[in-house]
Order: structure tokens, then sequence, then C-alpha cells
């Protein structure tokens, strides 16, 4: 047997005319040594992006009808609906984020083993907490080069479960049920979350909690686009594109 | 029960005919939809149903659910106490005192037991063995126990018996503690609010006389008649929240014009009370239409949520007074700078190790 990851032997000679021109010994040398997995599959790098969108959309909006814009005068009430539409793009975004959260759950149990690691928390298992602790050091530049993942590294897994799979649940459970007020009683998004208004007793709190989830999730924005990129450049293996080809490069050829 | 009135009794000694009742059952059964076969049934019902005794109690309370009650219009406070209900122990409209009064009170619990509603307006303090309130030389606490344990069914009136009020506000140094916290072995009807509408008041009374059940509560335990919707829902301002036209100073132009109290603090979209469509005093009027945000009074907790001034609640447990967004803008900034500074040290490292690798090389 061969070893599948090693390319034609033609490849390898450097005037080979199928390659590029300016293909130096170098990259011929750098391409025989990178290797990639399919990680991410379609429905997971679309639920990713949509997602995106949708919640950028929630939080824009989501901040303007807890802090309106300066009152405007552009025709008569009854001609101008500004607060309407900022209120019809974050429910329109939220219903749209909900269906996206049940298509990612479902392809989780259809997908690959990949499309599971957002919502599970391997707690018992040892080499989860050595490998946290180390990307920690990683991170705390204790350690001179990160390890290889195919999926996410045990601080991504941690923040993905914490601030996607509770965080956009918490988000949609108390986004349903303060939207369950305006529906009114006996209303589907009610008889599903209105038990959430008699939990809390007064819904400005249920306001207030859904606000504080809102700023939670901009931190985690912040981290995540910070730590993709910084990955990306830094570490041994391609973060930002894995999201939209879906495959896992890899620098080096190195097992560990 | 014999010895109690009837509607008809009362109705006769109030110079209504024979004939003039007759009149009222056909109309009544007719505003109900019922067929003309029903109009004897109403009738005998009037003549023999025996009139709902009520006992009032007053505990932890500044008496303006009472205040409220009795300005009540349709139907009219006086025809409520007079001819529907028997209020046979009310402390503050009773015209007996003292020993007189107690008597009284005890002698309604024992002829009437199981049969008499109890209304409670006010809470009762639960520190120092219920001390902070005594009504009648003992602890208003056991004064309530007494009364509920004989109750056919307990209305809470106002935010006080319904959640505590502002005698619960932080730190609640009497433990004021709402009823249904105390009695648990009854049903208790909330009606909410600072002080509740007078004609919700009387419309909870007269619909558990007129069906002889409770009306339908919603989860947190309130008539769904008057507790489904809320504020924000029926408010006349309600186009020009949607229009996106607020008012953003108390004297500016917009306040004059009427606009929108959200900005202001209005708690009228987390408030579920029927004040923008039953209104007060007669209809005349309710908060935002003077132009004073809704404050939220039917509301629990509404007395330790920040300013009524405020559209967003103060969180008191960071110590400071802080909104939703001074915390998440605080957290955000504090993230966004260790980010930028965890990126300038990335990338000197990465600089470093480069030239490292160079001299290796």
């Amino acid at each position: 047997m061969s070893d599948p990851h090693a390319p034609p032997p033609e490849a390898l000679a450097p005037d080979t005319p199928r390659l590029t021109g300016d293909a130096t010994a170098a990259d011929l040398e750098s391409l025989r040594r990178r290797t990639s997995v399919y990680v991410y599959e379609a429905p997971v790098r679309l639920w990713h992006w949509l997602n995106a969108a949708c919640i950028t959309i929630l939080i824009v909006t989501g901040y303007l009808i807890a802090r309106p814009l300066p009152s405007m005068q552009i025709a008569e009430a009854y001609d101008q609906f500004v607060m309407g539409y900022i209120r019809f793009a974050h429910f329109a975004a939220a219903q749209v984020m909900t269906v996206l959260f049940f298509g990612r759950i479902y392809w989780a149990f259809m997908g690959n083993h990949h499309a599971r690691q957002m919502f599970v928390l391997p707690i018992f298992n040892r080499r989860f907490w050595h490998e946290l602790i180390f990307e920690l050091r990683w991170y705390f530049f204790l350690e001179s080069e990160p390890k290889k993942y195919i999926g996410h590294n045990p601080l991504a897994q941690l923040a993905m479960f914490f601030f996607m799979t509770l965080g956009l649940t918490f988000m949609l459970v108390t986004g349903w049920a303060l939207y369950a007020e305006g529906a009114g009683q006996g209303s589907l998004p009610d008889l599903m979350f209105g038990w959430l208004i008699a939990l809390v007793q007064n819904t400005q709190r249920l306001h207030t909690l859904h606000h504080l989830g809102m700023w939670a999730i901009v931190v985690f924005m912040i981290i995540h686009i910070y730590a993709a990129i910084r990955e990306d450049i830094m570490s041994r293996q391609s973060m930002v594109s894995t999201m939209i080809s879906g495959h896992r490069t890899f620098k080096d050829d190195r097992p560990d | 029960m014999a010895t109690i009135e009837t509607f008809y009794d009362v109705m006769r000694r109030q110079g209504i005919t024979r004939r003039s009742f007759m009149k009222y059952c056909s109309l009544t059964a007719a505003a109900l939809g019922l067929g003309p076969a029903f109009v004897p049934k109403i009738a005998h019902a009037m003549e023999t149903k025996p009139r709902t005794p009520v006992i009032w109690v007053h505990g932890l309370e500044c008496t303006c659910c009472s205040e409220s009650f009795i300005r009540s219009a349709h139907p009219l406070a006086k025809d409520v106490v007079l001819s529907m209900i028997s209020l046979d122990y009310d402390d503050t409209l009773m015209a007996a005192a003292g020993h007189a009064a107690e008597a009284a009170f005890e002698d309604t619990i024992q002829k009437y037991h199981g049969n008499y509603i109890l209304a409670v307006e006010g809470n009762p303090p639960l520190n120092e063995d219920g001390m902070f309130c005594i009504t009648g030389g003992k602890p208003f606490v056991e004064k309530l126990r007494h009364a509920a344990e004989g109750a056919k069914a307990i209305i809470s009136w106002g935010a006080c018996a319904s959640y505590g009020c502002v005698q619960a506000a932080a730190p609640n140094p009497t433990r004021a503690t709402p009823v249904h916290k105390v009695i648990t072995d009854k049903p208790i009807i909330k009606v909410p609010g600072c002080p509740p509408i007078a004609e919700v008041m009387t419309g909870v009374i007269t619909y558990m006389l007129t069906f002889d059940r409770m009306p339908e509560l919603d989860r947190q335990g309130r008539p769904k008649m008057f507790y489904s919707q809320r504020i924000h829902d029926k408010c006349y301002r309600r186009p020009h929240f949607d229009a996106g036209q607020f008012v953003e100073h108390w004297d500016d132009e917009n306040a004059r014009k009427g606009y929108c109290l959200y900005k202001v603090g209005c708690k009228g979209p987390t408030t579920y009370n029927a004040c923008s469509t039953v209104r007060w005093n007669e209809g005349t009027s309710f908060p935002i239409q003077s132009g004073h945000g809704c404050i939220g009074c039917s509301e629990d907790g509404f007395w330790d949520q920040g300013s009524f001034y405020d559209r967003l609640t103060t969180i008191k447990q960071f110590g400071i007074e802080s909104t939703a967004d001074q915390i998440g803008m605080g957290a955000a900034g504090v993230v966004g700078g260790a980010v930028a500074v965890h990126a300038a040290i990335s990338a000197l490292k990465r600089a470093q190790k480069k030239t490292q690798d160079k001299v290796e090389g």
C-alpha cells in the first residue's frame, strides 16, 4: 500500500507542466506535506453563515428596540412605521434563526461526527481536560506551538457549547416568551413559552435577561472572530476557509 | 344560611315591585342571550339564592384598594355592597367599631363557615411573629389564617395582597408576604394593581356572584378578563410607538403632541392590566392619557425595578446602579480591549519566533 496522501510522482518534478509556472521547489515540498480533512458538511456551513447573519440583524434591531432611534417625524403616525419595521426585522430574523437551529439539531443526528461536537461536552474524558489546559496555556503564550485539531479545540468546544448551544437556546426561549406577550394568551408561542412569563412574574425582568443575553452573544462574537483569524494565522491548520469550503487543511504533516 | 337575605328580599326592601323584578329578570335573560324559558329560572334563583357573605380584612396596606372600590361606577359600589354581596365585616367601611366589629367578624366566620368569600387588602408581615401589623390586638397574620380557614375562596386585592408591594421592597425588613405564600390551601384570585381599577374589583365580585364560581384565571392567578393583555396592546398612543415617535423629554414638543412615552420609562409594554380599556374614574382617563408613563403597578416586583423613568431595569447585583446596556458595554469593552492586547502580543511573539527561526535556520 502506498501512502494515500502522497502526490503522484510526476507532481514532484519541478518542471512538470501540470503545475502553475510560479511553483517553487519549496512550494512543492509543502504541497506534499499538506493534508486536508472534510470537516464541515454543507448544512453546517450554511447554518453557520445564515445564523451569523440572523444574529447580526437581531443584535442591531434588538438594541434599537430597547433603545429606540431618536424620535422622527417623517409623516403622520399612520404613514410611518419605523419602530414597526425594526421590530418586524427582529421577529423575522428570530423566526428564521429558530428554524435554522432546529435544522442544525437535526443535522447533528444526520451529519458526520463533527456536526455533533457543538452539542456535547466530553467532561468525563481526561484527554479533553488535558487538552483544554494545554489550549489555555497556548492562549497565555505558555506554549510555543498549538496542537492540531480536526474539529473544535477543547476551548472552542467549551465556548460553542455555552454561548451557542445554551446561549442560543436561552435567547430563543426568552425571546419567544416575550413574543408570546404580543401574540396573546392561548397563542402557540404562549402555549410553548408562556410558562416563563409566570416563572419570572414580571416581564420587565424577562426583557432585562434577554438584553443581557444579547451582550453575552456580542462578547462571544468578539472572541470568536478574533480567535478564528488568529488561529488561521498562527495555528498549524486552516480556520476561516474551513467554514467556507468545509476542508480543514494542515500546514505540517506531524501527527499531533 | 336561612337567615341571610336573598337578592329578591333586598330588592323588595329597596322598594322594587314584583312587576319590576320580573321585568329585570326578563331583561337579564335577554342580555345573557337566553330564551324566555329562562326567565322563571332566573327569578327563582334570585328569590332563593342567598347573597354571598364577604369578609374584608386589612393588613399592611394604604387603603387605596378600598378608596378605588368605593368609586366604582359600573356597577356602583353602593349596589355591590348593599344589594349584591353581604359585606358582613370590613373594618374600614363598617359602622361598628371595636368589640362590636370583632364580634361581627367571629359571628360571620362561624355562621357561614365554608361559604363566605374572604377579601384581603394588604398583606401580613411575618417577621417578629407578625408584630409589625396588629389589628384587633392580634398580629394580622393570625387573623388572616383564622378567616381563611373557613373561606370558600380568597380575593387578594391589590399589589400588596397579590405580590407584596412597596412594603416588601428590598430588603423587606418586616418580611411582608403576599397572601398566597401564607394561605396555600384555598383558591386565591389575585387582583393586582396599586390600586386595582374600581370596575375590575366590582367586576370580579359581580362575576363570582352571577356565576357562582371563580372567573377564569391566568397562570399567575389573575382573572383573564382583565389581565390577559398588556396596557401597551390597547394603548391609544400605540401608533406613535410603531411609527417611532417618542417623547424624549417631559417638556418637549413630542410630549405636547401626545407621542409614545416608551423612552421616558413607560412600563405599558410589560404591564398586564385593563387601564387602557376600562380607564379610571368612570372611564375619564388613565396615567398615559394624562401624559405620564405607566409605572407597572399591577406587576410583581414593580417597586424594585429601578426608576419609573428608565426604559431599562436597574441591576443591583453589580453593586452600582447599572443597566443591562452598561454591563454589556462594559463587558464587551473589557473583552475587546483584552482581544486587542492579546492580538498585539501574538503578533510580537510571532515576529520573535520568525526571527529566531531565521537565526537558527
